[in-house]
């Protein structure tokens, strides 16, 4: 494999391996007849992101040698980050950059060819692989939305750098709110965090086909790498998304690239109650914001009335503190309906003793390949490679 | 109990996301005093946490174009919430291109100050964000220990030179020592030193002036040239150092020897007393 890439398109590569980093600590490098394909997924197997990279985005490209097969592999993530660190200093002084496979030497060699002369090589260690490859359809998902990256570059501006998932639904008047999700045991402990919400008016989005009370919730750190991506390319961002606790999809696409970060969402507690919900009932929840965000109107001209709050200053004011809730509406954390996807985390169990997903999110690889239809006899779809290649 | 309160205009908007962004530097937490006037950012510090205090005051019609409140009752008219001041300034400095801002007290399971932020968008849509800092409504016999602080009669009051100076040289010398001495006299001296072991190291002022009214009366028959000294936590001074991003339009220093060191700050109308006690 060889491929050149010059000009801009160098800090275009470099923007991708950085929204990558944030998911996983591997890089699977694969070159296609439709591009190269760059990979990666974080260790619990909740977050997939890959950037597809067509011919045309580079001057020169070769995915194989010819009459030979193409070779794919996968390298540290820490060692390619570093070849486009700092992406200032890509953008100033690269000129062009160079990123060869195979041949004599068994590296992965990216070589930047900088101003005056300066050319630097990296060397990078690999390891043979199988193709990493999650299965995921966006056309499957009932909910789409898209907008330009700003739009929700500044949607989530607000949320505080450490906030670990966000919540993603339709409210009344078809806004889209983004609120900041609690856990439970945060949201019961005395020491409360806040909550931020933001509502935006449908007028920003390009598409949003979307029933008012669907949610879902996701981790913000990855979608932010993705996002900055999209930003910094004046890219549309769409979100595909279903169910809670089922994949959701983010993807930009132009001419010359395209890249989709596959996310885990949160499912529904289960803690709460066993009786499971029908997804009528789950739609006709209130929708996110059952008790705030006021439209422009409300905003305007709201009553302080309805502001009152009847609280006891006295001592036993704690009292008013100890009733057990978030401020999210059930809607958004309705009982668990165990049924269609039981399956899943039994094949998750089984596939990753080791690395269960953190809190409820699915392994979304095992969540969407056992769908009935999916479901393959033999091995060929290599959801992740062995975890102990022979290198 | 109830309170609203609206923003309009944006350098008001501006002077109060900045004050909100001091009372963060100064406090991890504070107690913030609503009365039909005023509005007042109270840190009381335990003793055993260094017994700093803080009191700072604004008055509401400044910044607020509504501002409505109903508290405890008709005698008590005034409400206390203590919360986290970061919460607080985090949700103001969304509101930087904003519309307008609204503060209410609400109680959403439990009682929070909301924070709206109308946004201005490039689009004529409207974008809301909305904060829910949960606060803590301190009951009414609790609110004796958050009176606002008497001034003591003070040995020296002296104006104090730019705080960004002070900061940078206080950085310093908290590198070298735990403890500050900080002396002033009534012939606008003030020292900074520090005194450990091995070395010695004083910074010194001059021409600061002091002001007429606090140095007249208590003070006297003393010489002006005599020092009045107080040995303070040089963390504590740092912290309210750091605290002030802009150089505020008064700056005085009261000193009671031995006992208690007294900033007393204006930024425009904003007024800020920052105590720190000596150590014994």
């Amino acid at each position: 494999m060889r491929c050149l890439v010059t000009g801009g398109n160098v800090k275009v590569l470099g923007k991708a391996v950085h929204s990558l980093s944030r998911i996983g600590d591997e890089l699977y490098l694969e070159p296609l007849e439709d591009g190269l394909s760059l990979r990666t997924v974080n260790s619990s197997r909740s977050a997939y992101a890959c950037f597809l990279f067509a011919p045309l985005f580079f001057q020169q490209y070769q995915a194989a040698a010819p009459g030979q097969e193409a070779l794919r592999c996968k390298i540290l993530m820490k060692s390619f980050l570093a070849v486009f660190r700092s992406l200032a200093t890509v953008e100033r002084s690269v000129e062009k950059c160079c990123i060869s496979l195979g041949g004599r030497s068994s590296r992965l060699v990216v070589q930047l060819h900088c101003r005056y002369g300066v050319r630097k090589t990296h060397n990078l260690s690999f390891q043979d692989c199988e193709s990493l490859q999650a299965v995921f359809d966006p056309a499957l998902c009932s909910n789409v939305l898209r907008a330009p990256a700003r739009v929700l570059g500044e949607a989530v501006l607000p949320f505080p750098p450490a906030l670990a998932e966000v919540t993603l639904g339709i409210g009344c008047g078809r806004r889209v709110i983004l609120r900041s999700y609690q856990e439970e045991e945060e949201a019961d402990s005395t020491v409360k965090a806040m909550v931020t919400e933001m509502s935006i008016g449908e007028e920003d989005f390009q598409q949003l086909q979307a029933q008012e009370g669907v949610a879902i919730t996701f981790c913000l750190k990855e979608f932010r790498g993705l996002l900055s991506f999209a930003e910094s390319a004046n890219l549309s961002l769409s979100v595909h998304f279903d169910a809670p606790g089922r994949p959701a999809i983010f993807a930009v696409k132009d001419s010359l690239l395209d890249g989709h970060f596959v996310l885990a969402t949160l499912s529904e507690s289960d803690l709460h109650s066993p009786a499971p919900r029908s997804p009528e009932l789950r739609r006709l929840a209130p929708p996110l914001q059952a008790h705030s965000t006021p439209h422009l109107d409300d905003f305007a001209n709201d009553d302080i009335d309805s502001y009152m709050i009847a609280m006891e200053t006295t001592v036993d004011s704690e009292g008013s503190r100890a009733v057990p809730s978030t401020s999210l509406s059930p809607g958004l954390r309705p009982p668990c309906s165990p049924g269609p996807y039981s399956e899943d985390n039994g094949a998750e169990a089984s596939t990753q003793p080791g690395t269960p997903p953190p809190k409820k999110f699915r392994s979304l690889f095992f969540g969407s390949i056992l769908a009935p239809a999916h479901s393959p006899p033999g091995p060929s779809p290599v959801l992740a490679e062995d975890s102990e290649g022979e290198g | 109990m109830k309170f609203r309160a609206k923003i309009v205009d944006a350098a008001c908007l501006n002077h109060f996301t900045r004050v909100s962004a001091m009372i963060a530097k100064l406090a991890k937490t504070c107690t913030l005093r609503i009365s039909p006037q005023k509005l007042n950012f109270i840190v009381s510090d335990k003793v055993a946490n260094g017994g700093v205090s803080m009191w700072c005051e604004l008055e509401q019609e400044n910044f607020f174009s509504e501002f409505q409140m109903e508290g405890v009752s008709a005698e008590n008219n005034a409400i206390y919430l203590e919360l986290l001041s970061e919460n607080l300034s985090r949700a103001l400095k969304t509101a930087q291109n904003a519309r307008a801002l609204k503060i209410k007290l609400t109680n959403k399971h439990f009682p929070c100050l909301t924070v709206s932020i109308e946004l201005l968008s490039v689009s004529s849509s409207s974008r809301i964000v909305t904060h829910d800092i949960p606060v803590k409504v301190i009951p009414r016999k609790l609110w004796k220990d958050l009176q606002e602080p008497t001034v003591p009669v003070s040995d020296v009051s002296i104006y104090l030179p730019v705080l960004k100076t002070m900061k940078s040289i206080v950085e310093k010398m908290k590198n070298i020592s735990n403890h500050l001495i900080i002396e002033a006299n009534l012939s606008g001296e003030l020292n900074l030193k520090i005194e450990t072991e091995l070395v010695c190291v004083t910074t010194h002022f001059k021409d600061l002036g002091n002001p007429q009214s606090a140095s007249a009366d208590a003070s006297q028959d003393r010489d002006p040239e005599q020092m009045a000294e107080v040995h303070i936590d040089i963390r504590k001074l740092l912290q309210f150092l750091a605290g002030q991003q802009v150089n505020p339009t008064k700056a005085v220093c009261n000193i009671v020897s031995n006992k208690i060191i007294h900033f007393d700050l204006l930024h425009e109308d904003v007024s800020l007393q920052y105590f720190i006690p000596a150590f014994s």
